[in-house]
């Protein structure tokens, strides 16, 4: 058979990339690199060192691109709340808004405190930057469509998240600010105890799933997903995460670290510039990565609804918009609740979401040992 | 817990330390200064400082004639102006012995129970701002809008009105006040049960109101407290009712008393309040008589004594005294409000609470610095 004319090629391709990025990535782009670079006397070790930069820039623009989009969309959302329109100035409906901040916060002279620790101070924000990045190199977009999908990702998730915490107790005990140093000291407690009943959930998933890879984890809801698939201890479970999710990421209303009334802005109250806005790059993509894992756990990933399959959407457009849907779900939270006090908030995880989640774990390894949902 | 050897104990000593809120800090509500000694997150002490926007008002009203005074009032209680100008020209009026015309009380008593309603509108959405619940301060703001808007149409201003002057007020109603006025009740009726249903049965909030800074009906006595402070305790005392001025004795209406004397009666007791303003004002509409809105004043000289009289603002029991030797200016002039006594129930009733009931309280003694500090 004669080989197709090449522009009939290049369409295939580009639907193909369209449809199943995925495959395309790994089936047609990564081989024509490879012989691409081994023409050229390049081995695998350049191949890997050209991937992984490749991967860093794209995921660098997605982390960007997100953020803006997020900071405008819960600026709208909140103000939809609020009786208000919202951004509406800049370019049509206020879309060019987070540009517009980004520019201004660009401008802003860099401030650092003279009674700083200045190295640690000037570090914070970028150990919260590694430590988003670190995550969202596991988060399955599509079939094959990862950064890297280790083996052992849920582990990895588990273990780097809780490296966000470093940054903002840096932050708190170098501005040498006391509000900024009880905004850190309120979120180590925070965050430390909210790490458990998250990692108790994900252990149940791990436990129902037989596997600790995250792609391996959303290719078996592709029956089901676990939110029912796991019986009412999926709804239980996702129920725990997404509350103590919220509560790891430090929004309302466990905003304690950063809770305006009471200590200004928390721990970055010294901050400003471009250092500022990190923090807040950070923190929307936290909440991204955290309706990720939520999508990715309970709300089958990638994975179309049951019959909604044979409509052939392709996988990460339903990873966004679940991942959308649960990321309104979090900012609702936000613009409806009061906060919460720091001893409530200790009682909360400690008292009710720990059993819980100790609770939810013994009845799924029973409800997967007896078979049912096999 | 494990056993510590000496050595150990003292290398976990905590320390005690100072930290300074205000005067600029979003919940200290303009320039409060509050020094607090905490341990951890727990307030041992608090401490209020004053002074920061003091303006001499004391002194400055003996250097101008009478009429010239009212406006001074208006930037003491800027949340009920109309108030605090009544309560200044309704002590004139009794050291000269002026009869003000029945539709001018009328007038008095509207707009003092409207601003009653715009101020306790904007208390809510400030202390529920204060709790955390960003959303609900634009619920607030909503209402108090429409009231000031009204309030402009009458006589210019929007916070600083300068509407009730010495023999009665400055403008006779316009056309479309009272249907306005009809429709402020009806909106008023409505935002409340809304207020009621977004914000008071929220499990956070009433954690976060029930049973802090519970303040004793003999306490609140003790210090002199007034308005929604002195009746949340459980004191059943409003001068509309226990010594009405005015026309107030004309108007049947409750007067809403709390159980407790904890943030949350303080606020069920303002919430009920704008319910009666509401009744007062439907039936001041039914009943105001026609005929002149200011009486035939000739030359303002109040003759040689000493003169008190006192009315019921929003926050309070406010009273001004003065001295006449006779002429056209006072001798000396005294003003005195409740929120001064309010605020100085704090350091006792916040000490042994967590830094974030601080701001509970605070925020639901709903005290107005310029208030106290003239």
């Amino acid at each position: 058979m004669p080989a197709p004319p090449q522009p009939f090629v290049l369409s295939a391709f580009v639907v193909q990339l369209l449809l199943h990025p995925g495959a395309a990535l790994s089936g047609t782009v990564g081989p024509a690199l490879k012989g691409l670079l081994a023409g050229v006397g390049v081995g695998d070790t350049g191949y890997n060192a050209l991937v992984a930069l490749l991967c860093f820039v794209v995921m660098s623009g997605f982390v960007t691109v997100t953020a803006l989009v997020l900071t405008l969309a819960e600026r709208k959302v909140a103000a939809y709340f609020q009786n208000r329109k919202g951004p509406n100035r800049v370019g049509p409906w206020g879309l060019l808004q987070p540009i517009a901040d980004v520019v201004k916060l660009l401008q802003k002279e860099d401030i650092v405190p003279r009674a700083a620790d200045r190295p640690i101070f000037l570090l914070a924000p970028f150990i919260g930057m590694i430590a988003t990045y670190m995550v969202l190199a596991v988060i399955p977009f599509d079939q094959g469509l990862s950064v890297t999908d280790l083996d052992l990702g849920v582990l990895y998730i588990t273990a780097v998240s809780g490296l966000g915490v470093l940054s903002i107790l840096m932050a708190g005990w170098s501005s040498a600010n006391k509000y900024s140093l009880l905004g850190g000291l309120r979120s180590a407690a925070q965050i430390v105890s909210y790490e458990l009943s998250p990692a108790l959930v994900v252990l149940s998933v791990v436990l129902f799933s037989g596997t600790l890879s995250v792609q391996a984890i959303v290719e078996k809801q592709s029956a089901q997903w676990n939110l029912w698939h796991m019986g009412p201890m999926g709804v239980l479970g996702m129920l725990i995460y997404l509350t103590a999710g919220t509560a790891e990421i430090n929004r309302a209303p466990f905003d304690l670290p950063e809770a305006e009334s009471e200590l200004t802005a928390g721990y970055h109250t010294e901050y400003s510039g471009m250092r500022f806005s990190m923090f807040q790059l950070a923190e929307f993509m936290n909440m991204f990565i955290i309706a990720a894992l939520t999508v990715t756990l309970f709300l089958g990933g990638w994975q179309p609804l049951g019959p909604l399959r044979a409509l052939g959407v392709p996988g990460y457009l339903w990873f966004f918009g679940k991942t959308t849907l649960v990321m309104f779900v979090i900012m609702w939270f936000r613009w409806t609740f009061p906060r919460v006090r720091v001893d409530q908030l200790m009682k909360l995880e400690w008292k009710i979401l720990l059993p819980l989640s100790f609770i939810n774990l013994v009845l799924v390894a029973l409800w997967a040992a007896a078979g049912v949902g096999k | 817990m494990m056993n510590l050897s000496p050595q150990s104990k003292d290398a976990l000593k905590t320390e005690e330390y100072w930290i300074n809120m205000g005067p600029q800090h979003p919940s200290t509500h303009g320039v409060l200064r509050l020094v607090m000694r905490l341990d951890g997150e727990t307030v041992l002490e608090v401490v209020p400082h004053l002074g920061y926007i003091h303006r001499s008002m004391e002194r400055m009203c003996e250097w101008d004639v009478y009429p010239q005074l009212v406006h001074l009032t208006d930037r003491m209680d800027y949340l009920s102006a109309m108030m605090t100008n009544w309560a200044y020209v309704q002590v004139v009026e009794k050291a000269m012995g002026l009869v003000v015309p029945e539709r001018a009380e009328y007038i008095r008593v509207m707009v003092a129970e409207l601003n009653r309603l715009s101020s306790h509108a904007m208390w809510f959405g400030a202390y529920c701002m204060d709790l955390g619940a960003a959303s609900a301060f634009f619920y607030g703001f909503r209402e108090r809008e429409i009231v000031v808007d009204l309030f402009e149409t009458l006589c210019g201003q929007r916070l600083t009105y300068h509407y009730v002057r010495i023999g009665g007020v400055s403008k006779d109603l316009t056309e479309d006040f009272v249907p306005r006025v009809l429709d402020i009740c009806e909106t008023f009726k409505r935002a409340v049960d809304e207020y009621e249903a977004l914000v008071t049965g929220n499990v956070i909030f009433q954690q976060r109101t029930k049973g802090i800074g519970v303040l004793s009906a003999e306490k609140a006595i003790s210090y002199g407290c007034g308005g929604p402070v002195l009746r949340g305790s459980g004191v059943n005392f409003d001068l509309r009712k226990n010594d009405p001025y005015s026309v107030y004795g004309r108007f049947e209406f409750d007067v809403p008393v709390g159980k407790n004397g904890d943030c949350f009666d303080r606020y069920q007791v303002r919430l009920e309040e704008m319910r009666q303003s509401v009744r007062i004002l439907e039936q001041a509409v039914k009943q105001i008589p026609g005929g002149p809105s200011m009486a035939d004043v000739k030359a303002i000289r109040p003759p040689k004594g000493e003169y008190y009289a006192r009315l019921e603002t929003a926050r309070g029991d406010m009273g001004v005294y003065f001295v006449s030797q006779g002429g056209t200016k006072p001798y000396r002039m005294k003003f005195r409000s409740a929120c001064f006594s309010n605020l100085s129930c704090l350091p006792e009733i916040s000490a042994g609470w967590k830094l974030a009931d601080v701001v509970s309280i605070l925020g639901s003694l709903d005290v107005v610095i310029p208030d106290i500090d003239r």
